[in-house]
C-alpha cells in the first residue's frame, strides 16, 4: 500500500486547504523556477525516464510524447492542451484534481509547456464540470496574482493558461474532436496523419495531455524519475489515481501504486465487494470502453496496463466499475452502448451507423427477444466497427460488447431461452398486443 | 517522386499523391464515397480503405493518407498497399453494409438510380444481403430550394454537398447538425440556398438525397441520349451534355473542362431547359393589320423581300443577339455586305468594345484557367458572380489558395470571396492610376496582377476612354508583360466574342446597334432582344427562338433555333473557339438560322455562296481561319494594348453598374423558363428581405 508521504495528490478529497498558500505548504510550487532552469532536454529526458504512461486510457509515454514537438519553433506558436473533458463513464479522477488540487495541474502546465517550447496552455474542461471550472479557474487567477503565471513571472518564462470550457458532449475528449471544439468548430475528431505535434490547435504544433499526467509531472521532477519508476512492474511504474464505482462498500477514488491487486485495491480502499467475494460478477476495469472481465478472472489480476492486457481487457483511466451478482449484465452493456450511441459524433460510417445497430441488438438480447445466430452476428458487427474509423470511438463501442459475448454468452442465451419458452407458452401476438 | 507497391505492382508516383491517387495509378480500383478531387479530404465514408503493410494492423483510409506518410521496409524496400487482401475485402463489406442498413430500399423510384455510386459499389464491393433487422432510420426531408430536392433518408452523410458549398460556392447554409446517426444535412432554417451553383450538389451527391427537382420523375438516365455540347447562358462557354429523350431536353449536365468550368456549370446552365420548350416560336408570323398572323415561310420572306425592295443597302441594318453563333452571324454579314450595308452590330448592349484595336483589347487574356496563377486581382464595373458564377468559383479557387488582395471599383455586393470595396467609378481608376488610391501598391507588388473589365465599366458612351484608362493601369502595374497579359474582359454575351472576331460592328459610315433603331428602314434581329425597343421605327424582322422583347414588336418572325438544335461555333470571353452539337430539331417549322438566312437570301436575290454548313464553314474558316482551331486560342498581340493605353479620352465622372439586373432572366431562353422565374422571384425577395 502506497505510504502517505509517496502521494503526489495530497489533497484529492478536499480536506485540506486547496488555495496556493495551501497547496505551497503541501509542497508544490517548491523550486519550480530551479526545474526550469535544468532545461527543456533535462525535463523531457527525466519524463521519459521516469516510464510515465498518459494516465488519460491509451497509456501512450508522456515523455516521448513530449519529445514528439519540434525542438525549435517554425515560427508557429507551440501550444499545451491539457484534455480535462472527463466523460468516460466511471472515471473521476481529474475532476478531483480539478477541484481539490488544482494547483498541481497549473504547475504542471508550466513545467510542459517550458519543456515544449509552449508559452500558452489551453485547459479543456468538460461542459458539465461547473464547480470544477470554477475552482481551476480560482486557482489560475491566485497565481497570476502571486506572479507565477503571465509575462514576467517570477518562474522567468512567460505562460498564460486558459480555460475553455466545453459543451458536454464526450467526442470531445478525443484529442483532435478536442482540438476542433477548442477552435470553435464542430467536436469531430481529424484524421491522422497529421498528428497534433506537427499540425495541431490552430494548425501549429500541439501536445495534448491527459490532467493528471501533466498534473504528477512536477513532482516527478522533484522527487526525480527514480522515485516514481520504483513504484510498479517495469513499463507500468509509478502511482496512479484509481477510482471504484458500483458494488463495492466505499466507492472511492485513491491514489495508489501501480502493480497493486485487484484483490488488495478493493478490499483496502473499497471496504470489500457488497455481499463478499462470492457476490463479485463482473468488472469493468478502466472506464466504459474496455471490455468486461469476470468477477473469477479478475481475482488474481494485477491493476496496471500488462496485467489487464491479460484478461483481455485494458487498463484504461484506472476507473473500475464493479458488478455483483444482482446485476443484469446484459442490460448493463446495453447502457454502455446506449452511450456510445448517444455520443458518436456521425462523422464516419462504421461508428454512425453501427453504434446504433448494436444497441437495438443488444436492446432485444435484455428481453432475450433475439436469436442465437444474433450473437455471433453482433459480434461480427463489432468487429466490422474496431479499427474502422477515424477515431477510437468505434472501438470504445464495440470492445464492452466484445467483452459481454466472450465472458456472458451463456447469460444472453439463457436469456434468449427463456424468452422463447415464454413466448411459446403465452403465445406471441399476444406480446404484440401489448 | 516516392516509389511504392501497390499489390505487388511497382509505381512512381508524385510525393503529393494520396494513396488512392497512387492506386487509381497503379491500376487498382478503390470505392469511395465521400472523396472528391474538388473538395477538401473528409475521410468519413471509410470506403476507401486499404491495407498498409507494416502499418497498424487497420486498414488505413487511403483518400486522407498521403504517400510521404507510409514508412519504407526494414531493409529500405518500397512500401506496400493492398487493395485486394481479405482485410480490405472484408473492411469494404462492412463499410458498405452500414451505409446500407438505414439506406431505403427505394431504388425503384429513386431518380438517382441507374447513376448511383451507392448502387454501383453495392454491386461490386458490397454483400448479397443484409442481417439488419431494426427499423430503418427516417428523416424528414428538407426545403433547400427550388432546384434541390432532398429525400433525407437515402442521405450517407458523406459531406459533399456541404464541403461543395462551403469551399467551392461560398455559402455557409448548408451544414450537418445533429450527431451520430441523428446527423442531418440541412440549411437549418429550411430557407433557399443563395448560390449561383447550387445545382452541382446533384452531380456530386453519390445517392439519391439531392437530385434535381425540376427533373424529377421524368426519365431514367439510361434511355436518355447524350449530347456533349456548349453552354452559351454567359460568355464563360462551359461544357455541357445535353440529355434528350426524343426530341425533348430533359436536363443539361456539366462536362469537365479544366480550363474552363472545370465541372461545375451555374444553376442557369443547368435548369435553363424547361425554357426551350416554351414560348417557342414555330412558324413565321407576319404582321397585318397591326397584329402578328402566323404566315407560311414564302409569304413571310415574301414580306421582307418587299420591304428591302422599298430601301437602299444603307437604311438596312443588323443587329446580332448574345445567343447567336458564328456561323449565322457569318451569314447574315454576309448578306448584309451583299445588299450593301455596313450597318451591323453584335453589341446590342452598347458596349463600344472594338476589333480594330486588336484581338487583346476584348479578350479574357489571362484565360480562366490563369486566374490560379495571378497573385493579384482589381475588378472594375463587373459583379463576376452573376456574370460568369463559374468564372467566379475559380476567383474564390484562387482567393482560398493562399494571399490573394481583390480590389473592386464598381457596384458593392457579395461576392463569395472577401474583397477591398475601392471606390464606384471612373474618379477611383484615375485614383489608382496616379496612385492615390493605396490598391495599386499592391496591384504593383504583384507579379502577375489582373484586371478584370466587366461590360459596366465598357457598355457607356466613355467605355473606350476607360477601357484605355484601364489598359494604362495594367501596362503601368506590370499586368501586361511579354509573359504575362492580365487584362481579362469579362463577357456577359456568348456571342461577343465571336461577333467582334467576325468584325460584325458597323463598318464604314454604318451605324451602331441603338442608332439602328430608328435610323434604318429595315432592321434585321438575330435573336437580339436585349434593347429598349419603344423607339423603334423600323420594319423589323426578328430571327429567334423564342416569343420575347423583340418577337413583340417585330414585323415578320422566322423562327429560329436555340442552342441545343443546331450546330454552332461560339467563341467564348477567353477567345476560346467551341463548337456546340446539336441534340434535338427544333419545333414545328423552325430551321437552324443560318439556313433561314441562306433561304432569305436566295428570294433576295443576293444568294449566299453555300448549300450546307460544312460549306458555310469552309468560307468561314478560309476568311476567319483561327476559328477552324477549336479548343484553341489565338491569342491576341500586347503590341495592340500598348497604342490602346495611349489612346486616352474624357471619362464621365460616374459609378459603373452591372449589367446584369437579374442572374436568373438574362436571355429570352430564360425568361421562357418557369424554373428560373421562381429563382428570380425567390432572389429578388430574399434582397428585400435582406434589405429589411
Amino acid at each position: 500500500m502506497l505510504k502517505d508521504q509517496d502521494r503526489i495528490f495530497t489533497n484529492i478529497y478536499g480536506t485540506k486547504d486547496k488555495s496556493l498558500k495551501g497547496a505551497m505548504a503541501r509542497g508544490h510550487w517548491d523550486g519550480t523556477k530551479e526545474l526550469l532552469e535544468k532545461g527543456r532536454d533535462w525535463i523531457i529526458n527525466e519524463v521519459k525516464a521516469s516510464g510515465l504512461r498518459g494516465r488519460g486510457g491509451a497509456g501512450f509515454p508522456t515523455g516521448l510524447k513530449w519529445s514528439f514537438m519540434p525542438k525549435e519553433s517554425d515560427g508557429r506558436p507551440h501550444y499545451l492542451v491539457v484534455n480535462a473533458d472527463e466523460s468516460e463513464p466511471g472515471t473521476c479522477k481529474d475532476r478531483d484534481i480539478l477541484r481539490h488540487d488544482p494547483h498541481t495541474l497549473i504547475e504542471g502546465c508550466v513545467v510542459a509547456s517550458f519543456a515544449m517550447g509552449a508559452n500558452a496552455a489551453y485547459i479543456y474542461v468538460r461542459g458539465e464540470f461547473i464547480r470544477e471550472r470554477e475552482a481551476l479557474q480560482a486557482a489560475i487567477d491566485e497565481c497570476y496574482d502571486a506572479g507565477l503565471l503571465g509575462k514576467n513571472n517570477k518562474l522567468g518564462y512567460d505562460i498564460d493558461i486558459y480555460v475553455h470550457h466545453g459543451a458536454g458532449a464526450y467526442i470531445c475528449g478525443e484529442e483532435t474532436a478536442l482540438l476542433e471544439s477548442l477552435e470553435g468548430k464542430k467536436g469531430q475528431p481529424r484524421l491522422k496523419p497529421p498528428f497534433p505535434a506537427n499540425m495541431g490547435l490552430y494548425g501549429c504544433p500541439t501536445t495534448v495531455n491527459n490532467v493528471e499526467s501533466i498534473a504528477v509531472t512536477p513532482t516527478i521532477l522533484r522527487r526525480g524519475a527514480a522515485w516514481f519508476s520504483s513504484f510498479g512492474r517495469p513499463n507500468n511504474v509509478g502511482t496512479k489515481l484509481f477510482m471504484m464505482s458500483g458494488h463495492v462498500n466505499r466507492p472511492c477514488t485513491v491514489e495508489e501504486a501501480m502493480g497493486i491487486s485487484f484483490k488488495e485495491m478493493v478490499e483496502k480502499h473499497g471496504g470489500g465487494i457488497r455481499g463478499g467475494w462470492d457476490n463479485l460478477l463482473a468488472v469493468i476495469p478502466g472506464g466504459a470502453s474496455c471490455p468486461v472481465v469476470k468477477g473469477e478472472d479478475m481475482m488474481n489480476v494485477t491493476l496496471d496496463f500488462d496485467g489487464l492486457r491479460e484478461v483481455k481487457s485494458s487498463f484504461g483511466t484506472g476507473g473500475m466499475i464493479i458488478m455483483d451478482r444482482s446485476t443484469d449484465i446484459i442490460k448493463a452493456i446495453w447502457r454502455i452502448s446506449a452511450f456510445f450511441k448517444h455520443e458518436s459524433c456521425g462523422q464516419c460510417t462504421p461508428c454512425r451507423e453501427g453504434t446504433g445497430w448494436m444497441m437495438r441488438v443488444m436492446q432485444r438480447m435484455v428481453t432475450g427477444n433475439a436469436q442465437k445466430r444474433e450473437i455471433d452476428m453482433l459480434f461480427d458487427v463489432t468487429k466490422q466497427i474496431e479499427g474502422h474509423t477515424i477515431c477510437a470511438l468505434g472501438d470504445a463501442a464495440a470492445w464492452p460488447i466484445q467483452g459481454l459475448i466472450r465472458n456472458f454468452r451463456p447469460e444472453i442465451e439463457a436469456r434468449i431461452d427463456k424468452y422463447t419458452a415464454n413466448a411459446t407458452a403465452h403465445g406471441a401476438v399476444l406480446e404484440a398486443a401489448e | 517522386m516516392a516509389k511504392l507497391k501497390v499489390d505487388g505492382k511497382e509505381i512512381e508516383v508524385p510525393d503529393h499523391f494520396t494513396l488512392l491517387q497512387a492506386c487509381e495509378d497503379a491500376g487498382a480500383e478503390v470505392p469511395r464515397f465521400c472523396f472528391h478531387e474538388r473538395l477538401s479530404v473528409a475521410g468519413n465514408c471509410r470506403m476507401c480503405l486499404v491495407e498498409v503493410k507494416g502499418g497498424p494492423p487497420k486498414p488505413a483510409a487511403s483518400c486522407a493518407m498521403s504517400v510521404r506518410d507510409l514508412r519504407p521496409g526494414p531493409n529500405g524496400e518500397p512500401p506496400e498497399v493492398f487493395t485486394t487482401t481479405p482485410m480490405v475485402k472484408k473492411a469494404r463489406e462492412g463499410v458498405m453494409e452500414f451505409l446500407l442498413i438505414n439506406h431505403p430500399l427505394d431504388c425503384p423510384i429513386c431518380d438517382q438510380g441507374g447513376e448511383c455510386d451507392l448502387q454501383d459499389q453495392a454491386m461490386a464491393f458490397g454483400i448479397d444481403s443484409s442481417r439488419y433487422q431494426e427499423n430503418k432510420r427516417a428523416v424528414e426531408d428538407k426545403y433547400i430550394g427550388p432546384l434541390v430536392k432532398t429525400i433525407m433518408n437515402r442521405c450517407i452523410h458523406c459531406t459533399r454537398c456541404v464541403r461543395f458549398t462551403t469551399e467551392v460556392a461560398g455559402i455557409t447554409e448548408l451544414g450537418l447538425i445533429g450527431r451520430g446517426e441523428d446527423a442531418e444535412i440541412t440549411t437549418y432554417l429550411e430557407q433557399a440556398m443563395t448560390s449561383e451553383l447550387q445545382g452541382n450538389v446533384v452531380d456530386l451527391c453519390p445517392v439519391g438525397a439531392l437530385t434535381s427537382k425540376p427533373f424529377a420523375f421524368t426519365a431514367r438516365p439510361w434511355e436518355l441520349n447524350k449530347t456533349e455540347s456548349i453552354d452559351v447562358m454567359d460568355a464563360v462557354g462551359s461544357a455541357i451534355r445535353v440529355d434528350t429523350r426524343g426530341r425533348e431536353v430533359m436536363r443539361i449536365l456539366p462536362r469537365v473542362n479544366e480550363e474552363i468550368n472545370e465541372e461545375w456549370i451555374s444553376d442557369k446552365t443547368r435548369f435553363i431547359w424547361d425554357g426551350l420548350k416554351t414560348q417557342r416560336l414555330d412558324r413565321p408570323y407576319v404582321r397585318k393589320d397591326g397584329r402578328l398572323q402566323p404566315a407560311t415561310w414564302a409569304d413571310a420572306f415574301g414580306a421582307i423581300k418587299t420591304a428591302v425592295a422599298g430601301t437602299s443597302g444603307d437604311r438596312i441594318g443588323a443587329i446580332a443577339g448574345d445567343l447567336a453563333s458564328v456561323e449565322e452571324m457569318f451569314a447574315l454579314r454576309e448578306l448584309m455586305t451583299a445588299l450593301g450595308s455596313t450597318n451591323i452590330d453584335c453589341r446590342q448592349d452598347g458596349s463600344t468594345l472594338d476589333p480594330s484595336l486588336g484581338r487583346a483589347s476584348y479578350l479574357f487574356n489571362p484565360t480562366i484557367e490563369g486566374i490560379e496563377q495571378a497573385d493579384a486581382l482589381l475588378i472594375v464595373g463587373s459583379n463576376p458572380r452573376f456574370e460568369a458564377a463559374v468564372l467566379n468559383a475559380r476567383i474564390r479557387k484562387r482567393w482560398r489558395m493562399d494571399n490573394f488582395p481583390i480590389g473592386v471599383i464598381g457596384e458593392q455586393g457579395e461576392l463569395r470571396y472577401g474583397y477591398e470595396y475601392l471606390g464606384a467609378g471612373t474618379d477611383t481608376l484615375s485614383g489608382l492610376i496616379d496612385g492615390s488610391v493605396k490598391f495599386a501598391a499592391k496591384l504593383k507588388k504583384a507579379q502577375r496582377p489582373m484586371i478584370i473589365v466587366g461590360q459596366g465599366a465598357l457598355s457607356r458612351a466613355d467605355g473606350l476612354a476607360v477601357l484605355s484608362a484601364i489598359t494604362k493601369l495594367a501596362e503601368s502595374v506590370g499586368a501586361v508583360k511579354a509573359d504575362w497579359n492580365g487584362l481579362a474582359v469579362l463577357h456577359t454575351a456568348a456571342s461577343r466574342v465571336g461577333g467582334l472576331d467576325l468584325g460584325f460592328v458597323p463598318g464604314e459610315g454604318g451605324k451602331a446597334a441603338a442608332d439602328m433603331l430608328d435610323g434604318t428602314d429595315v432592321l434585321f434581329l438575330l435573336g437580339a432582344d436585349e434593347m429598349d425597343f419603344a423607339r423603334k421605327t423600323a420594319f423589323t424582322v426578328y430571327i429567334g427562338s423564342h416569343g420575347d422583347n423583340a418577337a413583340h414588336v417585330a414585323d415578320v418572325i422566322l423562327p429560329g433555333a436555340t442552342y441545343t438544335e443546331k450546330s454552332g461555333t461560339w467563341v467564348n470571353t477567353e477567345g476560346r473557339v467551341q463548337v456546340g452539337n446539336r441534340a434535338g430539331f427544333a419545333p414545328g417549322d423552325a430551321r437552324e438560322d443560318w439556313a433561314i438566312l441562306r433561304a432569305l437570301s436566295d428570294v433576295l436575290g443576293k444568294k449566299l455562296p453555300f448549300d450546307s454548313l460544312v460549306q458555310l464553314r469552309a468560307k468561314l474558316h478560309a476568311a476567319h481561319p483561327h476559328f477552324a482551331a477549336v479548343d484553341e486560342i489565338a491569342t491576341g498581340e500586347i503590341a495592340d494594348l500598348s497604342a490602346l493605353a495611349k489612346k486616352g479620352g474624357t471619362m464621365a465622372n460616374s459609378g459603373f453598374a452591372s449589367p446584369i439586373k437579374d442572374f436568373y432572366l438574362t436571355n429570352p431562353i430564360a425568361r421562357a423558363s418557369a424554373v428560373m422565374a421562381e429563382c428570380s422571384a425567390l432572389a429578388r425577395n430574399n434582397f428585400k428581405a435582406a434589405a429589411e
